[in-house]
Order: C-alpha cells, then structure tokens, then sequence
C-alpha cells in the first residue's frame, strides 16, 4: 500500500497544533516522528488512526481496494487496549477476532516476543513492559500493512526492543509500513524522518484571524 | 463482519462476569428496590399489588442505570474503542453488540427474575406475567436510550450522574407504556394489547436511533 500525506494540520481545543505536515510512504518504507513533548506527534498518530479529524489537508491511500485507512492499520499507544480482567490469550484472540485477517495464534505471538508463558494470565498481573509486549503481539495476530507506534520502545527492556527491532525489520521486508513517533532512536535502519516544529514560529496575526 | 459482532459480544459477557464486571450487581440492585418498598408502605395486600408492576418497571428503570456508565468509558480509558475503530465493521454495528450484550446481562436477568420479585409486591399469577413480557418487551428500549447518554458521557470522568440526568427524561414514554400495560393485564378498560404494541414500537424506534446517535457521539467525541 501507498500513504501520502499533504499539507496536514491539526488543530486542538481552538490550538493550531502543527501544520503542513506532508510526507510519502511506500511499501517497505518507515517513518521516525520526533519532536519535543507535546508538539503533536500522537496528534498526528490520532488523525491517522481516524480518531481526530484534521484541520487542514488531504490523506490519501492507494494499493488496498476498498479499504478505509483505519482498517489498514495497527496502533499501538500509551492507552494499550487491554482489558485488565482478561488473560493474554483472551485479549489478543478478541482482537483477531475483532480486525480479521488472522495470521499467527495468539500462542506463537505471545512466544516471538517471550511472553509464551503469560498465555493464561489476566493481563492485571503483568507489568507494565509486559503489557507493552502483549499490546505489540497483537501487531501479529492480525496482518495489516501499516503499524503506527506511539512510543514502541517506552518501559521495554533492551532485549525486547531488539525483538521489536525485528519484528519491525521484517515487517517492512514483506512490504508493510511503519510510522513511530518516538524520543529514542529507534534501530529502523533507512528510516525517513519527520520532525514535527511547535507552531508557536506561526505569525500572531494569522492565530487572531482564525479566533475572528 | 457477524464474527467481529459476535466477539464483541462474547467479551463484553466474559467481562461482565469477571471480577470488576457488573453482571449480577443491576439484579441485586433491582431485588433491593423491590424489597425496600413493602417496608416503606406497610402491609397493605390490596395497595401493593395495585401499583407492584408500577414499582417493578421503576426498580427495572433506575438498575439499568447500574453498569451504563461504563459501557463505553472503560473502553474509550483503556484505548479498546480504538480497536473498534480499526475493525472493519461500522461503529453502529459496534455500538448494537455491545447494546446487545448490555441487555443480556441486566435487561433479560430482570425480566426474567420478575415473576419471582414479583411475590414481593403481592402480584398475582396474570399479573407476574404481564409484568415480565412487558419488561421483556421494554428493557431493550432502556438499554438503547442509556447507549446515547453514555456515549456522550464516555470520556467524562464520573459522568454517571451527568448520564442519569440525561437518559432518565428519556425513558418515561417506556416506563409510561410499560407501566400501563402490565396493569392492563389485570382489569380495566385498555386491552393488554394496545399499550404492549406501543411498548414494542418504542423498543424499535430506540434501537435504530440509539444505534445511530450512540456511533455517531463515540465518532467525533471532540
């Protein structure tokens, strides 16, 4: 599939957050965002994942026949869609269930980022790295070709962002899409990077303008 | 599509009945109402079962309330509604399972525990079952009018009273019905019918538009 981005702005609460975003993704391809805190990187995720309208601008998707962009994609945030009560297996089988196009059991998922064992724990039980994997073993169960990581790496331990390294890499061997804002260098070797500026540079008047 | 819409349904029973769910807690609720009128009236047989299925459909109407004011903010908290944006069915068929699933863990339980809570308020035989084919008839409605509130209030913390205030005004023309029905059944000059058929086009009208207005509150919560 084939994502291109133009002109984008997102706006928030009457803030213009960022604008002119553009960027082009084909298969095989990855996108770093960066920026400092609060500069709109999950905003952007957001609107990309279909949960916020954007401001300004055009999104555009090619390659996937009929499919909406939120049903070409895996998120993978701070609010890590996981229900507290249910077991691992249970929570990552619901969302095969859920998105379709299933492609490894939840067993093997569980296994390739080394949580075979928590298959049969309720998901309260696991620590907060732990709950990050189960969330990132769902990018497994189901096959979509555009991942959208908010912060992959934040509370994994070394071994297991290597894993993720990984799985990204082979990810993006098989044609797929990746797009990860993010503080840390990610190990996305040709990677592009979007660096998403504050829109404080904005002239006052054109703020005042859109008050009026 | 009827795969996504039946996982739906079988997680939000599973958690229903997990630890933390709300599963039997709306029948407690409902046995509690019930039970707490008799004390407060004395023990006057021919009062009581003159307004028992009046108390049993308000009891019905207030412990529906109990559990819907999670059933989308404990999704759009933990980030699950995002999943369901990303599922490849629309949000109003979304919407209708997890309504479906709201009902047959408080709306069905309800009707079905009528006949029985009924012995409370001194009903007799025709009149238990009248009142448990009109909650059966009307609790769907319920659940639907409590979807809109509590999408609209799904990412408000503590919004359970803001949903109470806001669906309540809703459910009279239910309760009315309801109400009028369940006391046709035993003496008057309505026939049982009349208001039953009403109850059942209310029930309808609440799931389409419930279904709708519910998905599009949870679309654009900004």
């Amino acid at each position: 599939m084939r994502l291109s981005v133009d002109n984008l702005a997102c706006r928030r609460a009457g803030r213009r957050i960022f604008s002119n975003v553009a960027f082009a993704l084909g298969p095989g391809d990855a996108l770093a965002v960066t920026g400092r805190n609060g500069a709109g990187k999950s905003s952007l995720l957001a609107i990309l994942s279909g949960r916020l309208r954007p401001d300004a601008g055009r999104i555009a998707l090619s390659g996937v026949g009929e499919a909406s962009l939120p049903e070409c994609l895996h998120a993978v945030g701070h609010r890590d869609g996981l229900k507290a009560s249910l077991t691992a297996g249970e929570n990552l089988l619901f969302a095969q269930r859920l998105l379709g196009a299933p492609r490894s059991t939840p067993r093997d998922a569980l296994g390739r980022l080394g949580l075979g064992h928590a298959h049969d724990l309720p998901v309260a039980y696991l620590s907060a790295g732990q709950r990050r994997r189960v969330a990132l073993a769902r990018l497994l169960v189901c096959a979509r070709p555009l991942w959208l990581l908010d912060e992959p790496t934040a509370a994994l331990d070394t071994a297991s962002q290597a894993a993720l390294a990984g799985l990204m890499a082979e990810h993006r061997a098989g044609g797929g899409l990746v797009i990860a804002a993010t503080h840390q260098p990610l190990d996305l070797s040709g990677a592009d990077e979007l660096r998403i500026e504050a829109a404080a540079a904005a002239p006052v008047a054109e703020a005042l303008e859109d008050w009026a | 599509m009827i795969r996504a819409v039946l996982a739906l349904i079988a997680r939000d029973l599973r958690l229903a009945g997990r630890v933390g769910g709300s599963g039997a807690l709306s029948l407690v609720f409902f046995l509690m109402i019930v039970a707490l009128v008799p004390f407060a009236l004395g023990p006057d047989l021919n009062l009581l079962s003159r307004i028992g299925p009046a108390i049993l459909w308000l009891a019905a109407v207030l412990s529906t309330l109990i559990g819907l004011d999670r059933l989308f903010q404990a999704d759009e908290e933990d980030g699950s509604l995002d999943l369901m944006t990303a599922a490849p069915v629309p949000l109003e068929l979304v919407v209708l399972a997890k309504v479906t699933a709201h009902w047959l863990t408080t709306g069905l339980p309800l009707a079905l525990a009528a006949p029985l809570f009924g012995l409370l308020v001194a009903l007799d035989g025709t009149a238990m079952g009248a009142t448990a084919l009109t909650l059966l008839a009307g609790t769907p409605a319920l659940s639907f009018i409590g979807a809109v509130g509590a999408a609209l209030t799904a990412s408000i913390r503590r919004g359970g009273l803001i949903l109470a205030v806001l669906v309540l005004p809703l459910m009279i023309p239910t309760l009315i019905f309801g109400v009028s029905a369940a006391q046709a059944a035993s003496g008057g000059t309505v026939p049982f019918f009349v208001p039953l058929a009403v109850l059942a086009a209310l029930t309808l009208i609440a799931a389409v538009v419930g279904t709708l207005a519910a998905a599009a509150a949870l679309r654009w919560p900004e």
